[in-house]
């Protein structure tokens, strides 16, 4: 393991919906190391932190990663602020990645609103044996769809409101999918409530589960211990932190708080 | 090419320049960047007696400038460090301070002692971390506890001893003359100062302990006035901290009185901030025909 850092070209800068943002940025040192789930630290012009977004696509071959995030606030707004043929400030690859499985084995990925972008790579290396659950809460908030079905992936689009695809959680549409047929490992990032349903059908159905989680980031590496996440492993809870021993747990360790 | 040693309370540092304790873990992390052997010397993460699990997260909120943290020492405990971390540590050609962070006076004394028969070069006994809610700063905010502990860790330990001060008091110079008469050798300050944020939608505090210690640029000018306060009270060296981002920045934190600078928050922004202020420094003396780095500290000419 050893981290990059540099400033790198952004070469590509498109707004997929309101507030949310598609960088592909030229880094051929990350994009060369980079596992499907990892994720890059990202320098906020006038902020002190850095801003942890995880990685949409990987492209060995054109040294380019790709990052889709929100503005959530004034710090990922500065991010966004960046323009095409800007210098985008990066620590990475960082974190864990999700398990690979043999292409041939059936995958689920389930994403909801802006945990949907880390689900892009893993489900291209499934291709037709992926099945992607994306979830946002209307029409105009959907991103993505195109990627995933260039990916070849059975594709179920949920809306809250019904405004797109089929109408409700993608909790229902995974139940749905589990109940047609085995699947081999199931993927997850979005809101806790969503994970926390994801892993509960996930263990009534017996299929392995993996989480992206998200918490507020300090260094980035682990060095800090700012980014806790409550864990447990044989009856014993204890924190541990998001940068470094994840971004990915298996569910069966994540305790998810209300 | 500049003299940038220092020797604090008898201790051959190679440069002035160490990561602050808490922010860089026990190196390993960072070696991932650069080789630890260019820093003067690594303040590890905080240790107490026992191994505790921290506060719950959000621990982590940005300020103007800065940052609040309540981690609440999460550490595994003094003998972890002893067995898993000191000897890793102690191969790479840096000077090794361990942060010592007692619940309790005893517990202090007790993880001192056992650091005693360490290869360990130095103690920095925390006496002023804000996010735990018994020792920690409990310690730190008054002369006579802050005496007590210093004593009791003195008589513990033959290894040099820096104590860390709160900026959280209402006089810094008494609890530092306060230790200095206690024993200690050197004094490291500022810890954070105590802080808070409010999320608008949710009204409730961003960090889950409430209150956390604000640390980065927003603090640097209190930190200046501390240390320069502090140096001209005390006959030991001071290391100054807070909100040390740049070389420049380190260059007024010494000519304010500091012996060495502590770097902590900047870390987070940039991995290199402790290399690019050695080589900062490097340049800025050569540039000024300064022979020795130590000829900054307490250079300031005040009005």
């Amino acid at each position: 393991m050893n981290y990059c850092q540099g400033q790198y070209p952004l070469i590509q800068k498109d707004n997929l919906a309101k507030n949310i943002y598609s960088f592909t940025i030229l880094c051929p040192e990350i994009a060369e190391k980079a596992l499907c789930g990892q994720f890059v630290h990202v320098k906020a012009n006038g902020f002190l932190l850095r801003r942890p977004i995880s990685l949409c696509e990987i492209d060995r071959a054109a040294g380019t990663i790709r990052i889709v995030f929100e503005i959530r606030g004034e710090g990922t707004r500065a991010i966004a602020d960046l323009r095409q043929g800007d210098l985008v400030d990066l620590i990475g690859p960082l974190g864990n990645g999700f398990t690979l499985l043999e292409p041939g084995k059936k995958a689920v990925l389930v994403g909801g609103g802006i945990g949907v972008p880390p689900m892009v790579q893993t489900a291209a290396h499934y291709g037709k044996n992926a099945t992607a659950i994306v979830g946002f809460r209307s029409a105009n908030a959907v991103i993505l769809t195109e990627d995933f079905e260039k990916n070849g992936n059975e594709l179920m689009l949920c809306t809250d409101d019904g405004t797109l695809g089929r109408k409700g959680f993608v909790t229902q549409a995974l139940k749905e999918r589990l109940k047609r047929g085995p699947a081999d490992i199931i993927c997850a990032c979005g809101p806790g409530p969503m994970l926390k349903g994801v892993v509960e059908l996930a263990r009534q159905y017996g299929v392995k589960c993996e989480v992206s989680l998200e918490e507020r980031m300090g260094c980035g590496v682990g060095a800090c211990l700012v980014c806790a996440c409550k864990t447990v492993k044989d009856g014993q809870e204890y924190y541990k932190h998001v940068c470094k021993d994840g971004p990915i747990f298996d569910s069966s360790e994540v305790i998810f708080d209300e | 090419m500049a003299d940038l040693s220092v020797n604090i309370a008898g201790v051959p540092f190679k440069n002035p320049v160490i990561p602050a304790s808490g922010t860089f873990g026990n190196g390993r992390e960072y070696e991932q960047f650069y080789p630890l052997s260019k820093l003067g010397g690594i303040s590890v993460k905080g240790m107490t007696l026992h191994g505790q699990p921290g506060n719950p997260a959000p621990r982590v909120a940005e300020t103007p400038a800065g940052m609040l943290n309540s981690v609440g020492l999460q550490n595994p405990g003094v003998d972890h460090f002893i067995e898993h971390e000191l000897p890793n540590l102690m191969t790479k050609d840096t000077v090794v301070i361990a942060n010592v962070a007692g619940h309790t006076v005893e517990d202090c004394s007790e993880i001192a002692r056992r650091l005693d028969s360490t290869p360990v070069h130095m103690l920095e006994l925390n006496i002023s971390c804000p996010n735990v809610k018994q020792g920690g700063a409990a310690f730190g905010t008054s002369c006579q506890n802050a005496a007590q502990v210093t004593a009791a860790v003195r008589q513990a330990t033959n290894k040099p001893l820096m104590v860390k001060l709160s900026p959280n008091v209402t006089s810094i110079v008494e609890i530092a003359q306060a230790v200095e008469s206690a024993g200690a050798d050197a004094v490291s300050l500022i810890n954070t100062l105590l802080g808070m944020r409010i999320d608008l939608k949710t009204r409730r505090p961003i960090l889950k302990n409430n209150v956390g210690g604000l640390s980065g640029p927003a603090v640097f000018p209190v930190a200046v006035r501390m240390v320069w306060q502090v140096a001209n009270a005390v006959r030991i060296p001071v290391v100054g901290m807070g909100g040390i981002s740049t070389w420049q920045d380190a260059v007024e934190m010494m000519l304010a009185g500091a012996a060495a600078v502590q770097i902590g928050a900047a870390i987070f922004a940039d991995p290199y901030a402790p290399v690019k202020i050695i080589d900062g420094l490097n340049q800025y003396l050569d540039e000024n025909g300064i022979a020795r780095v130590s000829e900054l500290t307490g250079a300031v000419r005040p009005w």
